[in-house]
């Protein structure tokens, strides 16, 4: 696996100096309407300000109150300001390092494009169009995203992926897609430039880390309309209880009643919704998935079914030897010494599996045959058999009716023990290969598909969560039952077709449920394509990548459950932080309801729980807490809520103490230790 | 409190939930148009009517035409309920020979009878002839609660279908409500309660003489039918001024139980019915016990706010064993009493057993509390049903987002048109409460110079202009008695508060049941957060308490919180 790009550290200087900056420069009202809570917020410092300057120049003993209420509510702006840009700040670096890697490439455009010619101009990569052809050297940076049509190549992907390790490109097939930015490192390809300047991989990669392109996803959308909705109700109690106090006896200026509107309006969530949510995809980048929309995003939070393929996935991509099982008569290390000699030539990986039982458990060591003019004859569709011929000896392994056949037997003749071991390994999943030497049957080769060490518990704890784990294979149903029951997943597909893949995700979503699946062939488009979330591995076809809503870099299909909890996590981050908000509003009003009406009602210091010190302290104090807490937040926002797979009501249940408990009593313990600090600072 | 009392509360408590499961299923079956045992007697009448109509009962509606239907039956309701008024003297069962009802409010009481409302600006006997009691406002004590059936169905139909474009047929809801359901059980309530003592006569009036030998005039008329359907369509407009405290209306102990039976019966059992219709009983008994829960926490603060008796009698030597007894009827008692009030206002009643005016400060606050929460527990017919189910969205909402889904609610996803929907109509609330109650206050010195408007100073003066206005938008009718009401400004603003916390919340009601009927079902998994468990109850609650609570504050701290502790100090208004 790739390395993981590191997250920053949260209080990193460089992007700290940047986020300051850019907090100041979002105080553009134009900017911040998007974000109507805070923008509201802005509004009403404005007014507070210019009620500061008017007490400074009226000399009526105010100034010191409202400049502090007006310095305060200018911090709480900010302060969401700088939520946001230190999320976006983080991606910034990041961004920085694609893009020098974009602007510097040239590129080699082919003047004719018959076969052979060479002759190219050389231009700047961002000059370059869909339909241009260009020649890609040794060394040469690939300048833009294209298909190869001509050639091989081994190209080094580590500017996008992380992954060191040269992959290749060639025309034809599935892995002739090339990305612009990744370098050849030897023999030469041609391409067929696939995309638009400023539309390539690599510009959405920038777009996506830097946070420029970010449209509110659907969820952030219907949460800013309850934000919106609560400031509204806000705005009319505020200015309500002028009315109310006007008739009760007591005038309250304007600067402590916007006081109480700021307190009560949610600023908390409102300012750091945006932080969340660019965190969220920066988590995503982190763990080298790119999203092309944060929809995707929050539907992975939503999935109920995850369509898995099994090789890869669910199971090592390869068979593996368990056991030799011998025919009656055969001493079990004979037919082990055999497998071992008849699979020296075999290069393949279940070849290197049968020799390294061979060599494990029966302590066998690899004899050299190199010298013995040994004949090696490879595996062949045709045959479906594979041996070597040694020292006299002809040894043959192979599909067990293809080795019958070779010994002149037929599947009745077969010795009865034989018979079972291949019903028996048939059974369970997994693949009998007979083993000859010359018209003898020596036995029966084990070959299991491998199940991933952990997977049971992950699908487990993908259960708990809610979600279906389908497996999806080209194996016969028995063989792919066994697996799914060894690993544990709730339903397979097999002998898949991409069409009974597209049929099955079809018949998911019309029962209401969100899909998940990865995929990499460009048979897998269709499909990908189907599926609410549909992560295309990095190595496979532009159709591939082009149809999926993220990318994985690593290529890791196990990876679709972090997506998944990414997905939960960053909606989980948003609802606990509402409820934090929302809860914190009863203790600002009984800081300053009591405050506000000293003179008319004293009796309403009963209701002063905190034994605040003045009512201008209980009213300063409650402002004051509103906009740290916005700062103290930010970790936690950037870090995103824990995600426990635990099922929903216990998860909520979870949520519900410490954010809803939680946020009803930490202010009232914050704006005492506040109140406490501002009397002693004689602050007012 | 009495264990006496607490025994009269759940014996009658006992009685609406075990009559409201029998009742649940059916008014599910007639909603949902299934067969029921009056199917054979009443089906050839109701289909008289779709025929003498014009409606074809086959089909159905989308939330647009629904809710025009809504809307212009309203509308035609008000006018013609408007013309009876104002036309009463030329038209006959005038036997007192009233005037015309004024302009004014004939306006208001027009609006209060179609929206459910009920709220008195007039006295009845004084004011109203019999035609126009009759024909005019216990019709709409019918009408409008079926229409609020029919509302809530069109929201409930909205959960139980996936991917509908219709929502069902307004004409066929209203018909089989009134038909199957209030007719019904109307008929057997009024003579119960004629049976308790309650007349039943078309006299206008008997003239007595006193045991001291003073003529006293007695009103009379069609009580007892008028009576029952107040409580049962939850309207609360009594036939006597002094509502359910006249001894006509509620002469007795049992008359007393029979209409808080009524008033309950109907809101319990559709909560359950919605269970019922949706195909999940589930989900009804949580928001049955959630609102039980907050009925009951209501009914608590209350009892022992009375039983407690005033602090101030009590220093000056009076036994504070009786309790607070000021406006209240020594026959009903104060526990029945708190149950009275806190049920009428739970729901959207307003009938009134007792002056909630004569509270206890913080007994008073609880009927305000409800109404200011729009009556939704268990709410007015029909329309506390879907008032209820607008709060469950929005705390659904935040809590789906807490467990890292995009929040569902009965298999239906809330997105951004639920969410903007739900929010429209919650905010209806405040801006006509609060604001109508501003302009009152600030406006008071210009438009009420001598002082007419309040006979209470202070805190109290202010719960009464506050209580009033969220009595009236959450179409409840109860009123803080110390308020004089019967003028242009009230009778003007209190009209529209009732329009707009009738209509200005029903219609982003039905435009959310188009929204959510058009959605696919999703089915539950282990990941979507349970909503029929205890831990969904306590949720609702938190979040309901919270909701309201942030809102009104600083209003019923400047009301009725202040006058608590004002009058701990010795000091009342």
């Amino acid at each position: 696996m790739a390395s993981k790009v590191a997250a920053p550290a949260f209080f990193d200087s460089s992007i700290m100096r940047r986020a300051i900056l850019d907090a100041f420069v979002k105080l553009n009202p134009q900017t911040l309407m998007r974000n109507p809570v805070i923008f509201v917020t802005e509004v009403v410092s404005v007014v507070v300000a210019a009620f500061f300057v008017r007490d400074l120049i009226a000399h009526n003993g105010n100034a010191l109150f409202s400049g502090q209420i007006a310095a305060w509510l200018w911090f709480t702006v900010l302060f969401a300001n700088f939520a946001e840009a230190v999320a976006e700040g983080r991606g910034k670096a990041q961004a920085d390092s694609l893009r020098r890697m974009r602007s510097d490439t040239r590129a080699k455009r082919l003047k004719d494009a018959r076969s052979g010619a060479s002759a190219f101009d050389s231009i700047n990569a961002l000059d370059l169009r869909v339909g241009d052809l260009v020649l890609v050297e040794a060394g040469d940076v690939i300048p833009s995203d294209g298909d190869v049509i001509e050639g091989i190549a081994s190209v080094n992907e580590s500017a996008i992926t992380g992954e060191s390790a040269p992959v290749i490109r060639e025309s034809g097939g599935d892995r002739c897609a090339v990305t612009g930015g990744t370098t050849v490192l030897s023999d030469w390809i041609k391409v067929r430039i696939t995309a638009a300047p400023g539309s390539t991989f690599l510009d959405r990669m920038i777009a996506l880390v830097e946070g420029a392109e970010r449209q509110r996803t659907p969820n952030e959308l219907a949460l800013s309309i309850l934000l919106s909705g609560l400031t509204i109700i806000f705005l009319i109690v505020c200015v309500t209880l002028w009315a109310f106090a006007s008739y009760s006896g007591a005038a309250l200026s304007v600067t402590v009643l916007i006081a109480l509107l700021v307190c009560l309006i949610p600023t908390t969530i409102g300012g750091l919704l945006s932080a969340i949510g660019i965190a969220g995809m920066n988590r995503l980048i982190r763990f080298n998935v790119v999203a092309t929309s944060g929809r995707a995003v929050e539907a992975a939070g939503d999935v109920d079914t995850l369509l898995l393929d099994k090789t890869g996935t669910i199971t090592f991509g390869n068979r593996m030897a368990t056991e030799f099982v011998p025919t009656s008569g055969v001493p079990e290390r004979v037919l082990a010494e055999a497998v071992l000699m008849a699979s020296l030539a075999d290069e393949t990986p279940e070849g290197r599996s049968i020799i390294a039982l061979a060599k494990s458990k029966y302590a066998l060591s690899e004899p050299d045959i190199s010298k013995d003019n040994a004949q090696v004859f490879p595996f062949s569709a045709q045959t479906r058999i594979s041996g070597v011929d040694v020292g006299g000896r002809s040894l043959r392994k192979g599909a067990v009716d293809a080795i019958l056949a070779l010994v002149g037997l037929t599947q009745a003749e077969a010795p009865a023990d034989f018979r079972q071991a291949v019903d028996r390994i048939a059974r369970t999943g997994g693949t009998p290969l007979a083993v000859a030497e010359g018209q003898r049957l020596l036995g029966v080769i084990h070959l299991k598909d491998i199940v991933k060490p952990d997977i049971k518990e992950r699908f487990a704890a993908l259960r708990a969560m809610g979600i279906k784990t389908v497996m999806v294979t080209g194996d016969n149903p028995v063989t792919a039952a066994a697996i799914a029951s060894e690993a544990g997943v709730d339903d397979f597909l097999a002998q898949a077709t991409p069409e009974d893949k597209l049929a099955y995700i079809r018949k998911e979503q019309q029962g209401g449920r969100l899909i998940a699946m990865c995929g990499d062939g460009t048979n897998d488009a269709p499909a990908l394509a189907q599926a609410d979330v549909g992560v295309a591995m990095q190595t496979g076809t532009q159709a591939a990548r082009e149809a999926g809503n993220m990318v994985d870099l690593d290529s890791d299909p196990t990876k679709l459950i972090e997506i998944v909890e990414i997905g939960k996590q960053l909606l989980m981050t948003r609802g606990s932080l509402t409820t934090f908000s929302i809860a914190n509003d009863v203790a600002k009003y009984f800081a300053i309801i009591p405050a506000l009406f000293i003179s008319a009602y004293p009796e309403l210091q009963s209701l002063n729980v905190m034994r605040l010190a003045s009512s201008n302290s209980a009213i300063l104090s409650a402002v004051i807490f509103n906009a740290l807490i916005i700062i103290a937040l930010i970790p936690l926002a950037l870090r995103g809520v824990a995600y426990r797979p635990v099922g929903a009501a216990a998860l909520l249940r979870r949520n519900l103490l410490i954010y809803g408990l939680g946020g009803i009593i930490v202010p009232f313990v914050g704006i005492k230790i506040i109140d406490v600090i501002v009397s002693i600072l004689h602050l007012a | 409190m009495t264990i006496v009392g607490w025994l009269q509360i759940f014996f009658v408590l006992a009685a609406v939930v075990a009559c409201a499961i029998p009742i649940s299923s059916y008014i599910a079956n007639v909603l949902d148009r299934k067969r029921t045992f009056l199917t054979p007697v009443l089906a050839p009448v109701e289909r008289g009517f779709y025929k003498l109509a014009g409606v074809d009962p086959a089909r159905e509606q989308g939330w647009v035409a629904y809710t025009m239907a809504m809307l212009a039956f309203s509308v035609v309701g008000f006018l013609t309920l408007y013309a009876v008024q104002r036309l009463q003297n030329v038209f006959p069962l005038n036997p007192q020979g009233f005037d015309p009802v004024a302009p004014d409010l004939a306006f208001n009481t027009s609006i209060s009878f179609i929206t459910n409302t009920n709220w008195q600006n007039y006295g009845g006997e004084t004011t109203m002839s019999h035609l126009v009691q009759m024909l005019g406002l216990t019709v709409h004590n019918f009408v409008s609660a079926a229409t609020g059936l029919a509302m809530a169905w069109a929201l409930v139909r909205a959960f139980a279908r996936s991917e509908a474009t219709t929502i069902g047929n307004f004409w066929v809801d209203l018909t089989r409500s009134v038909l199957y359901l209030l007719l019904p059980i109307s008929v057997i309530g009024a003579l119960v309660l004629v049976f308790c003592g309650v007349p039943q006569t078309l006299l206008g009036s008997i003239d007595a003489t006193t045991l001291e030998g003073a003529k006293q005039t007695i009103s009379l008329g069609p009580v007892a039918s008028q009576e029952f359907i107040k409580e049962m369509g939850t309207n609360g407009g009594g036939f006597f001024n002094a509502n359910s405290t006249h001894p006509f209306e509620n002469p007795n102990i049992w008359s007393n139980i029979v209409e808080i039976w009524a008033i309950l019966v109907i809101p319990v059992a559709s909560v359950l019915a919605f269970g019922r219709s949706i195909g999940d009983q589930r989900q009804g008994r949580a928001i049955l016990v959630t609102m039980g829960i907050l009925l009951l926490v209501g009914v608590l603060v209350v009892y022992w706010s009375e039983a407690a008796g005033n602090p101030i009698l009590t220093a000056l030597g009076v036994d504070p064993a009786q309790g607070n007894l000021e406006g209240k009827e020594l026959r009903f008692g104060n526990a029945l009493t708190a149950l009275f009030a806190t049920g009428t206002t739970g729901t959207s009643t307003g009938a009134v057993n007792a002056m909630h005016d004569s509270f206890m400060p913080l007994a008073g606050m609880i009927p305000m509390f409800n109404m200011l929460a729009g009556c939704i527990w268990p709410g007015g017919v029909g329309a506390g049903l879907y008032g209820f189910l607008v709060v469950a969205i929005i705390a659904v909402f935040v809590a789906g987002l807490m467990v890292g889904r995009t929040p569902e609610y009965l298999g239906k996803k809330i997105e951004t048109r639920e969410m903007k929907l739900a929010m429209l109509a919650v905010l209806i609330y405040p801006l006509v409460v609060l604001g109508f109650s501003a302009a009152s206050v600030l406006l008071q010195g210009t438009l009420d110079p001598d002082g007419n408007w309040l006979t209470n100073a202070g805190p109290h003066g202010l719960s009464e202009i506050i209580y009033a206005f969220a009595s009236q938008n959450a179409n409840n009718g109860s009123a803080f008695g110390g308020l004089s009401g019967n003028n242009l400004w009230f009778n003007t603003t209190g009209g529209l508060a009732m329009f707009f916390g009738r209509f200005a919340y029903v219609i982003p009601v039905l435009a959310l049941a188009g929204s959510l009927a058009a959605k696919k079902k999703v089915p539950a998994s282990v990941g979507t957060f349970p909503t029929h468990g205890a831990l969904f109850v306590g949720l609702l609650i938190g979040v309901i308490i919270i909701l309201y609570l942030l809102q009104y504050f600083p209003a019923l701290a400047l009301g009725p919180v202040v006058e608590h502790f004002l009058m701990l100090g010795g000091k009342t208004f």
